[in-house]
C-alpha cells in the first residue's frame, strides 16, 4: 500500500475562551487509507466536529501534525489551507449549503471556479458530475426547486466534480428523511466502489454501518477503531 | 480566480438582491444627480450671463459712474452716482483725444408709463444717441433710428422694442407712425427694434423704448446732464486695451481725481463675464458642496449595506472559503461588488440628471448645460465611492473563518 491520504500524529486541539481552556481533541493519531470508506462516530461533544474540521482544513491544530496526501497542513496559512481545500477535499454539509441564488450547475461549478478552470471546461464537469448522481435532468433547476435529497445530490456532485482526495461527509443524511438518505448514501457506497476515499462523520448508527471501518470517539480521544462487515 | 470571474461572481450577487441593490445605490444616484445638476445650473447661468454680455455688442466699453459716498461714509453701490456727464460722452467721442474710439453711446435709463388708447405698459425709457444702434449691435426692423439732427432737436419721436411693441399694439397694424403718450406728451414710433434674438438674453432688451437723451431729460424733467452709463465702441480688438487706457486718462483728468479715488469704473466685456462668473462660481461650489456631502452620505449608505450584506452573507462566505476561496479572492469579490453598486448608481444618476436637465429649464426658467468632463467626474466619483466604502466590508468578509461561517445559523 502507499502512504495513508490522511495520516494524524499526537493532535490536540484547546479552544479558548478568556481564561477557560477547553481541550476538544487529546492527542489523536489516525490513517486513512486510499480508498477506505470510515465513518467517524461519537455523541455529540466527542470533538466530532473539531476533528471533522481539522480534516476538511478548515482548522489547523493546536499541536500535531496532519498530513494529508504527503503535504503538512498544520503549519500552513489560510490562503495556502484554502488552496488544499480546493485541490484535495469535497465536502458534504448536513445543511447542504447550497447558494439558492445559483442553478445546480453553477452551484456544482463553484469548486473549478476557485482553481481557475475554464468556462467551458467547468461547465461540461459540472453536468457530467450531476449526471453522476442521477440529476442530469435538474441542471437549471435552482435549489428551491429541489427535494432536501436531491439538493443533498447536487451537493454530492460538487464534492466530487474535482475530483478529491477524500470526499469528507458531515452528517450528509441528518436533515433527510429515510428514503433521501438511502440514495445519499447509495451515493457514497457509489464512490467508494469506484475507488474514492471517503469519510463520513455521523452519529446515526445505521449510517455508519454502511462504511468499512468505524471510527469511535469519545472526549477527544478514538476510544475504539474497528472494521465493520465490508460486503 | 480571474477578474472576469469576479465580475461575474458579483454581477450575480448584485441581481440575486435587486431590491436592495437598489436601494443601495439610491444614496449615490441622488448625490450623482444632484451634483450633474447643480454643476449644470451653474455653467447654464454662467453662459446665460455670457450670452447677455456679448450680446451688449462688439469691442465694447463700457464707462459706468462709481460709487457714491454720503457724509456719514457709507459708501453705495458702483453706478449710484452722477458722475458721469453728456460732456464726458463727447470727450470720448473726440478722436484727437480718444483715438481708439470709434463710437460714443450715451445711455440715460427710466422707468416710465406708456399709453396706446387704453392699453397700458411699463418700461425702461433709453434715453441715447443716433449711434446707439452700432454701438450696441442692434439693428431696426421697421421704421427707421433717429437721427442726430433730433437728438439736438429734442423730437418726440421714440424706437420701441419689438416686445414692446407687441404689448402695445395688437393686430396688423405697424406701430410705425402711431403715437404713444408718455408722461402727458405724444410720441411718434419712428420704428421698432429687431429682437435682440437669443431668447437667454432676457425680454428686458426687447421691452424698452428708446428716445433721443434730449427728449428723455426733458419728459423726466431732469435739468442736470449725468448718464447712467457712457458705452464705447472700440475700433478693433486690438485696441481695446489702448482705448481703455486713455479714457481712464480722460476721464481721471476731467474729473480731477486720482486713479485711487476714481468715480468711474472702465469696464471690458471680459471683465464683466469674469466679475459675473465669480458670483456664480461661489453659488456653484455652495450647492455642489451640499451635494458633495449627499455623496458622501450615499457611499456611507453603500458600506453600511455592504456589512448587512457581509452578515446576512455569511454562510456564503463560509461556504465559498470551504471550497476553496482565499481570503483575497473573497475581499476582491465584495470589492467587486461594492464598486458595481456605486458604479451602477452613478449612471442611473447622470441619466436623471439629463433628464433632469431637460425638465428643469421649462419649470425655473434657468438654463441647464451639462459638461462631459463633469458628467466623467461624476462616474469616477460613484466609481471611487463604491471602492472606498467597500474596503471595509470586503475586509471584514475576507476575515470570516470558514468555521464560524458555516455553522451561522
Amino acid at each position: 500500500m502507499s502512504a495513508p491520504v490522511v495520516d494524524l500524529s499526537g493532535v490536540r486541539k484547546t479552544y479558548r475562551s478568556g481564561s477557560i481552556e477547553f481541550e476538544a481533541l487529546c492527542g489523536i493519531d489516525m490513517q486513512i487509507d486510499e480508498g477506505d470508506y470510515v465513518a467517524v462516530i461519537g455523541p455529540s461533544g466527542s470533538g466530532k466536529s473539531t476533528l471533522m474540521n481539522l480534516l476538511g482544513c478548515l482548522d489547523t491544530p493546536t499541536e500535531g501534525t496532519y498530513l494529508l496526501g504527503g503535504e503538512d497542513v498544520s503549519t500552513m496559512t489560510e490562503a495556502q489551507l484554502a488552496e488544499v481545500r480546493n485541490r484535495r477535499i469535497g465536502f458534504v454539509f448536513q445543511q447542504f449549503h447550497l447558494l439558492a441564488s445559483l442553478p445546480a450547475w453553477r452551484n456544482v461549478e463553484l469548486p473549478l471556479l476557485y482553481a481557475g478552470v475554464s468556462r467551458v471546461t467547468r461547465r461540461e464537469r459540472a453536468i457530467a458530475a450531476l449526471e453522476k448522481v442521477g440529476l442530469g435532468g435538474r441542471v437549471l433547476n435552482r435549489p428551491g426547486e429541489l427535494s432536501g435529497g436531491q439538493q443533498q445530490r447536487v451537493a454530492v456532485a460538487r464534492a466530487l466534480v474535482t475530483e478529491p482526495d477524500i470526499i469528507l461527509a458531515d452528517e450528509p443524511t441528518g436533515n433527510l428523511d429515510s428514503g433521501s438518505t438511502e440514495a445519499v448514501l447509495g451515493l457514497l457506497q457509489e464512490l467508494h466502489d469506484s475507488g474514492r476515499t471517503v469519510v463520513v462523520i455521523t452519529h446515526e448508527h445505521e449510517v455508519a454501518a454502511r462504511a468499512e471501518r468505524n471510527l469511535v470517539i469519545r472526549d477527544g480521544l478514538i476510544t475504539d477503531d474497528m472494521l465493520v462487515g465490508a460486503r | 480566480m480571474n477578474w472576469v470571474e469576479t465580475f461575474r461572481t458579483a454581477v450575480d450577487a448584485v441581481r440575486a438582491h435587486r431590491l436592495r441593490s437598489l436601494l443601495t445605490m439610491l444614496g449615490i444616484v441622488i448625490g450623482i444627480s444632484s451634483v450633474i445638476l447643480t454643476v449644470g445650473l451653474g455653467q447654464g447661468a454662467q453662459d446665460k450671463v455670457k450670452d447677455q454680455i456679448s450680446a451688449l455688442g462688439s469691442n465694447l466699453l463700457i464707462v459706468s459712474p462709481g460709487s457714491t459716498t454720503s457724509s456719514s461714509g457709507v459708501r453705495g453701490g458702483f453706478g449710484s452716482s452722477t458722475t458721469l456727464t453728456l460732456q464726458d460722452a463727447s470727450a470720448i467721442a473726440d478722436r484727437d483725444v480718444v483715438p481708439d474710439a470709434l463710437r460714443v453711446a450715451p445711455v440715460s435709463t427710466s422707468s416710465t408709463s406708456l399709453t396706446v388708447g387704453d392699453t397700458n405698459w411699463t418700461t425702461s425709457m433709453v434715453g441715447t444717441t443716433a449711434t446707439w444702434p452700432q454701438v450696441r449691435a442692434r439693428t431696426v426692423s421697421q421704421g427707421r433710428f433717429f437721427t442726430s439732427a433730433e437728438v439736438t432737436s429734442g423730437a418726440d419721436v421714440t424706437v420701441i422694442g419689438a416686445d414692446t411693441a407687441s404689448e402695445l399694439f395688437s393686430g396688423p397694424v405697424s406701430p410705425v407712425g402711431q403715437q404713444v403718450s408718455v408722461d402727458g406728451a405724444q410720441l411718434t414710433v419712428i420704428g421698432v427694434l429687431a429682437s435682440s434674438g437669443s431668447s437667454s438674453t432676457g425680454s428686458s432688451e426687447d421691452d424698452q423704448a428708446v428716445v433721443p437723451i434730449s427728449t428723455q431729460k426733458r419728459l423726466t424733467g431732469s435739468t442736470n446732464s449725468s448718464v447712467s452709463t457712457i458705452y464705447v465702441q472700440g475700433a478693433s480688438d486690438d485696441t481695446l486695451t489702448a482705448a481703455y487706457q486713455e479714457i481712464n486718462a480722460l476721464l481721471l483728468n476731467a474729473h480731477d481725481v486720482t486713479a485711487a479715488s476714481a468715480d468711474f469704473t472702465v469696464s471690458t466685456q471680459q471683465s464683466l463675464v469674469e466679475t459675473a462668473n465669480s458670483t456664480n462660481k461661489t453659488l456653484t461650489v455652495l450647492l455642489g458642496g451640499i451635494a458633495a456631502i449627499s455623496l458622501l452620505v450615499g457611499g456611507i449608505g453603500v458600506m453600511n449595506i455592504m456589512l448587512v450584506s457581509v452578515t446576512e452573507r455569511i454562510r456564503e462566505i463560509g461556504l465559498r472559503k470551504a471550497l476553496g476561496a482565499t481570503p483575497s479572492v473573497i475581499r476582491r469579490q465584495f470589492l467587486v461588488e461594492a464598486s458595481l453598486l456605486g458604479l451602477a448608481g452613478g449612471v442611473i444618476g447622470i441619466v436623471i440628471g439629463y433628464v433632469g436637465s431637460l425638465v428643469l429649464p421649462s419649470l425655473i426658467d434657468q438654463p441647464v448645460s451639462l459638461s462631459l468632463l463633469a458628467t466623467c467626474a461624476a462616474l469616477g466619483t460613484s466609481l471611487a465611492l463604491g471602492v472606498g466604502f467597500g474596503v471595509y466590508p470586503a475586509s471584514r468578509a475576507a476575515r470570516l473563518t470558514p468555521i464560524d461561517a458555516l455553522r451561522s445559523e
